[in-house]
């Protein structure tokens, strides 16, 4: 208890130390005012807080918290019924008749960045290679549509798998030197390259126009069979409505779900495993880490391609803005968040992601502070995410399921 | 000519303040292995304590008479703040992930890294605060062409008095053996007493001060600070340590310096727009093909 109350004591040195100096002071142009409410206000909330962790701990006795095992394992089988895939398929295929635009826009923006949550989830969650430029890829999805579009007129079903593989090639060409290394170093360089790619579409002014951006990108279009006068004609038929974009990104983010699943469980989802988990041990039993690295860098790319076609096909404009460090750390956030490896995971934390800030209007501009300060929360106390991929909770978790496994006994 | 001799002025400035940011990422990675992507963020709430403190002075009219009294106390500030934000930072985001995974922890060190940036945004807003540099002499020199301003050798002198003094710290002091000890072997140096989070947590501290003295001088050499200035320098100065051999201090000074140079010459000659890019080509090409650095030690598995 005394030895409680002196850590909360150093705790409200610290915040005051930490909050009056930055929040107290108004720097005007030529004026400087002092303004204590604020951080006092802040730092008494802080307090209050802390008092109660305080005496909660004291009425409890200081008996040591025993840290159990979450017994939500599976929790994505357990909701895995035909009726619920039945119910879920009908909510999403039904959107666009009942749901209004603003809404219809914000699911259209969840499944951009489920399929970018995937495709990151892809290097990420299963190889455990931390990428920080992901972003870039997006952008050279993105670009290589808004490019062929605009300059030859290619269409967008054309120009998507173009995109795949113009991203797939720039993850190749930046994957190739820096794979080779292990660990942490992969993070700054990919940091670094996602920064050159938007340097670069800033700059090069004569093919990507440069900050201005390139205007006047065509939406999607399909042939639709249409009768007239008896004969038989295909209209083409400009996809530029929300609706009609609504089925083009829910088809991309199936496909993109079906393929991560499919690949997870599959030999080479395993060789990642096992790369994440000790590289050494898994070129030792024959896996060539760095193709399938490579691989792993690639699929990623693929996926942050179509998600990138879709975006400058879905706003018909693109310019390096949209391409900063933030969004690579956003979708990096909806996979911590959701859970690194779990798919229904990443696609609840994505639905999170978008659609809180939405709700939360007026609390928009705490957003990125909560995203960084979540991030961290997540990675102490629930490293598993929201909805834990079963082969990843047990190993974050394996010596408290064998403690409780042993108190059962 | 002279525009030779000024972009190296230039560089070395530039330089001398990326060696003092790049000290602190290869302390820290020397002893815990972590890419400490908070660096930069402790970077700029030294560049914002300075200018807070600054403005304070200049407000009840200090400034005037003192100038140079209020830079010390400006410096002092930043450093004692930056000092505590780093212990918090530690304490909070670090500490209760030792012995977890590298993946984890870099993860984390991003999450700080966003909440610090926005925390000041929120505090002190997204425009740019300007520091009162004309309360200051403006004087320059000439030598050979490239005009000096006393400024830039205020800069250059300062932090070359810290890397002195950071020197005899590590080298001199029983808490630099502490940390020594400490980053080469955590296990033996424990069974010897030393204890190991409180090295640790020192070793942020003196990271963070130098960091802070880097802000306040970026802040009295562009005349500003913004609340997101630490995420480029701060990869510079990162590329800087790795360059020069990641957990070695001296390396950590000269891969500054390199860095400074190539981007200011780069600028001047090559193209101004690139400037940003030249660095993280840089780290890449060292990566590559020599990951340990200029004057890097042997570096075994677990580190690269």
């Amino acid at each position: 208890m005394r030895k409680d109350l002196l850590r909360w004591l150093v705790f409200v040195v610290w915040a005051l130390v930490l909050l009056v100096p930055m929040m107290a002071p108004k720097l005007g142009f030529d004026t400087f005012e002092l303004d204590f409410a604020r951080p006092m206000k802040l730092v008494g909330m802080l307090a209050l807080a802390g008092l109660c962790v305080v005496a909660y701990r004291a009425v409890r006795g200081g008996k040591e918290h025993k840290v159990r095992a979450p017994r939500n394992f599976g929790i994505a089988e357990k909701l895995s019924t035909p009726w619920a895939w039945a119910a879920a398929g009908v909510l999403t295929l039904s959107l666009p008749f009942w749901a209004d635009n603003y809404t219809l826009d914000i699911a259209i923006n969840v499944l951009i960045y489920i399929t970018l949550g995937l495709g990151l989830n892809v290097v990420v969650g299963l190889a455990g290679l931390l990428d920080l430029g992901y972003i870039a890829f997006y952008a050279v999805g993105a670009y290589t549509y808004a490019l062929l579009n605009t300059i030859y007129g290619v269409p967008f079903w054309l120009a998507l798998p173009a995109g795949c593989v113009i991203s797939a090639g720039a993850g190749a060409f930046i994957g190739y030197p820096t794979l080779k290394m292990r660990g942490d170093y992969l993070a700054i360089v990919t940091l670094g390259f996602g920064e050159i790619v938007r340097i670069v579409l800033n700059n090069w002014d004569n093919v990507t126009q440069g900050p201005n951006g390139v205007l006047g990108i065509k939406a999607p279009g399909i042939y639709i069979p249409e009768i007239t006068d008896g004969s038989l004609d295909f209209v083409y038929f400009y996809m530029n409505k929300l609706p009609s974009l609504y089925y083009v990104i829910l088809l991309i983010a199936i496909v993109t779900i079906i393929g991560v699943q499919r690949i997870d469980t599959s030999r080479i989802g395993r060789a990642w495993v096992s790369i994440r988990e000790d590289e050494t041990a898994a070129e030792l039993t024959g896996i060539q880490t760095l193709r399938y690295k490579m691989l792993a860098y690639m699929m990623g790319a693929v996926f942050a391609g179509l998600a990138g076609a879709f975006y400058a096909a879905k706003v018909r404009y693109v310019n390096p803005s949209s391409f900063v460090f933030l969004e690579s750390a956003l979708v990096l956030c909806i996979v911590v968040l959701g859970g690194m490896g779990s798919i229904p995971g990443i696609i609840l934390g994505a639905a999170a992601i978008i659609v809180l800030p939405e709700v939360f209007r007026e609390l928009e501009l705490y957003r990125l502070l909560a995203f960084g300060g979540a991030m961290t929360a997540m990675v102490i106390f629930r490293p598993e995410g929201l909805i834990p991929a079963r082969r990843r909770q047990l190993e974050l978790h394996i010596e408290e399921t064998f403690a409780d496994e042993d108190d059962d006994a | 000519m002279d525009i030779f001799l000024q972009q190296l002025v230039n560089g070395l400035t530039l330089g001398a303040v990326y060696a003092l940011i790049a000290l602190g990422y290869t302390m820290v990675y020397g002893i815990i292995q972590l890419i400490n992507f908070a660096h930069g963020e402790i970077f700029a709430a030294g560049g914002y304590i300075g200018v807070i403190t600054l403005a304070y002075l200049n407000h009840i009219g200090v400034l005037e008479q003192y100038p140079m009294l209020g830079l010390v106390l400006a410096f002092a500030m930043a450093m004692v703040y930056c000092a505590f934000l780093a212990v918090a930072i530690e304490r909070v985001a670090y500490r209760p992930l030792r012995g977890a995974s590298r993946l984890a922890l870099l993860l984390s060190a991003l999450g700080m890294s966003i909440f610090v940036s926005n925390g000041m945004m929120l505090a002190q807003g997204v425009y740019d605060k300007a520091y009162p540099i004309y309360m200051f002499p403006q004087e320059s020199i000439e030598v050979g062409g490239a005009i000096i301003s006393h400024m830039q050798i205020y800069i250059f002198i300062v932090a070359i008095l810290l890397m002195v003094g950071l020197n005899f710290f590590i080298n001199h002091t029983r808490l630099g053996k502490a940390m020594r000890a400490t980053a080469q072997d955590k296990t033996v140096s424990a069974l010897l007493g030393i204890n190991a989070n409180r090295t640790i947590t020192i070793t942020f501290v003196v990271g963070a001060m130098l960091a802070a003295a880097a802000g306040v001088m970026v802040g009295m050499y562009y005349g500003s600070v913004r609340f997101d200035m630490g995420f480029v320098p701060g990869i510079k100065a990162f590329a800087a340590a790795v360059l020069g051999g990641i957990g070695n201090l001296y390396g950590a000074m000269i891969g500054g310096m390199i860095i400074g140079m190539v981007e200011v010459f780069a600028a001047g000659y090559l193209a101004s727009e690139y400037k940003d890019v030249f660095a993280f080509v840089i780290l890449i090409a060292v990566l590559y093909f020599r990951p340990t650095g200029i004057m890097g030690e042997q570096v075994d598995d677990t580190r690269v």
